[in-house]
């Protein structure tokens, strides 16, 4: 899959920022009026500028009010409806915390829930694609919460959690990455199944439909960037994981904590870029490429 | 509405004979044409003549080499557009509402002024039927040429698409794939015509029919054997002649 700018800063900074408007809804922390101010606009920036990100690579982002319409069976539509849902509620409670000093904590709950729900429903656009084998598993969403969550935990300053979390994180994008490698395979899905002309013999692209390229090959093929995948994916544990998780071992200071977050984010935007670089979708094979 | 309708007992589809085909993509060019001068946006180019050409196309025509494990390869003309499944997951994935399946014939479309240009529907089908048009930002496919098939004005014979009306080998067929009694169900069932990637759970209504075994090579001329450039049995005057180069300085051994 092509990785688009647009939507990897989406993931990356969207997660975040939902993350962090989860722990500031659930009390971990509760701040009041002006430092509340900081905390929710520092979420906000992350959550809000994330979606404006992932409307870049719409044809026609001035009609992405109707995006809102079709929840009974778009996950994109959901995560639509989820996120301003998520981001009135926290803002309702962050307006609470900020002008009046009250917590309105059933509503922080509320808001807070959503903000997961966001990322769920962001995972889930993913995970149902039955044509990008790799992605269609539990570890898609499992592995979107987790590091919203982790990151969440990191920018709220909550050091033994997010170590904790990084931990999970970090063992459970291993697996999914060895689990994700066979899964193209083990899907069943080949030349033979999509030519239809297994019952002949083995099948070869022999000529492509055009010589240049097309919006297919440019969405779906992307090949160069595997070349690389084994050395990204260490950058990408020990920048995302490792790294923060040693930093904040270390004695606390303001420094390290900025270290942590600089390190983890390049390594979270590093992951998100081997997830759509490393996925191969399933119109590949009629090109003969993957 | 993106969800799908019941299934319609009208099953409007083509049936693409794989053996007929013979790769000359005139299906391609008449798509191209008609489509871009008729329903929705014109189907865009980029750099049409320039270094890196790339344009819109509903149809492509792709071309496989088979190796059967004994005998010769066979070269297999494919052409591709969509396939209007009966589960069709770029339906069921749109945000807007813009795309949908018809609940009259089955024929799956986009409405191209509710489409936000997403991409999500390329993403779900696993056909590569789908392509954004670089120009217009909206997602183009394949129409069954709607704006052909029910047209009043054009002479009956021209009531089918684009791709059947100019198929010169007569590869391509249009019809109603729900009734079991039409010429292309009849077809389907004679000739073993199957589904692609039926794994995926899509189910497709354009089936492709198989090309038919490949001819035996008669043997037509007597003497041939005779006439072998190589001599695999070492022996008679070929014979001498391999072993005698052969061990000249620098023969080929």
């Amino acid at each position: 899959m092509h990785p688009a700018a647009s939507v990897i800063l989406f993931n990356t900074f969207s997660g975040l920022g939902f993350g962090l408007l989860f722990w500031l809804g659930m009390g971990a922390l509760v701040p009041t009026g002006t430092s509340a101010f900081i905390w929710f606009a520092i979420a906000y920036v992350l959550a809000v500028g994330g979606l404006i990100a992932s409307t870049f690579h719409l044809g026609h982002p001035e009609r992405a009010i109707k995006a809102f319409s079709q929840w009974k069976t778009s996950w994109l539509s959901r995560e639509g409806i989820c996120a301003v849902f998520a981001l009135v509620m926290m803002a309702v409670y962050g307006a609470g915390l900020v002008f009046a000093g009250t917590q309105l904590a059933l509503l922080g709950i509320i808001g807070g829930i959503a903000s997961l729900g966001v990322v769920f429903t962001t995972s889930m656009i993913y995970a149902q694609m039955k044509t990008v084998p790799r992605w269609r598993h539990w570890t898609t969403p499992a592995m979107y919460l987790l590091l919203s969550i982790g990151g969440g935990a990191l920018l709220s300053g909550q050091v033994r959690i997010a170590a904790v979390l990084f931990i999970a994180s970090g063992i459970l994008q291993i697996f999914a990455w060895a689990s994700g490698d066979t899964r193209f395979k083990s899907s069943g899905t080949n030349m033979e199944t999509a030519t239809g002309l297994g019952h002949i013999g083995k099948v070869r692209a022999f000529e492509p439909p055009h010589t240049g390229t097309n919006y297919l090959m440019r969405e779906f093929i992307h090949q160069v960037g595997r070349k690389h995948a084994d050395q990204l994916r260490i950058i990408t544990i020990g920048l995302a994981f490792v790294l923060p998780v040693v930093l904040l071992l270390l004695p606390f200071s303001h420094t390290l904590a900025a270290l942590a977050v600089l390190s983890h984010i390049a390594g979270v935007l590093t992951l998100r870029w081997l997830f759509f670089a490393q996925a191969e979708h399933v119109v590949g094979l009629y090109y003969g490429k993957r | 509405m993106t969800q799908l309708p019941p299934p319609s007992a009208k099953k409007l589809g083509l049936v693409i004979d794989l053996d007929t085909c013979v790769g000359c993509h005139a299906c391609v060019v008449s798509c191209k044409g008609w489509n871009t001068e008729n329903y929705g946006a014109p189907l865009s180019d980029q750099d049409a003549y320039g270094a890196n050409p790339s344009g819109t196309f509903l149809n492509r025509v792709h071309s496989y080499e088979v190796q059967p494990d004994q005998g010769e390869a066979q070269l297999i003309h494919f052409p591709k557009s969509c396939l209007h499944c009966e589960d069709a997951p770029c339906v069921t994935v749109c945000p807007t509402g813009a795309s949908y399946k018809r609940a009259e014939d089955g024929i799956v479309l986009v409405n191209e002024s509710d489409c936000i240009g997403c991409g999500l529907c390329a993403w779900a089908c696993p056909y590569g039927a789908r392509e954004l048009d670089a120009k217009e930002g909206v997602m183009k496919k394949c129409t069954l040429c709607v704006d052909r098939i029910y047209n009043e004005n054009l002479p009956e014979e021209d009531r089918q698409p684009a791709c059947v009306r100019t198929c010169p080998a007569g590869a391509r067929h249009f019809g109603d794939l729900g009734d079991e009694n039409s010429d292309v169900s009849k077809l389907v069932a004679e000739r073993g015509g199957f589904d692609l990637m039926p794994e995926q759970g899509t189910k497709p209504v354009n089936k492709y029919l198989p090309p038919r075994p490949k001819d035996e090579m008669p043997e037509f001329d007597i003497l041939a054997p005779y006439l072998e450039p190589i001599a695999s049995d070492g022996k008679g005057f070929v014979g001498w002649l391999d072993k005698a180069l052969s061990s000249l300085p620098g023969g080929a051994k």
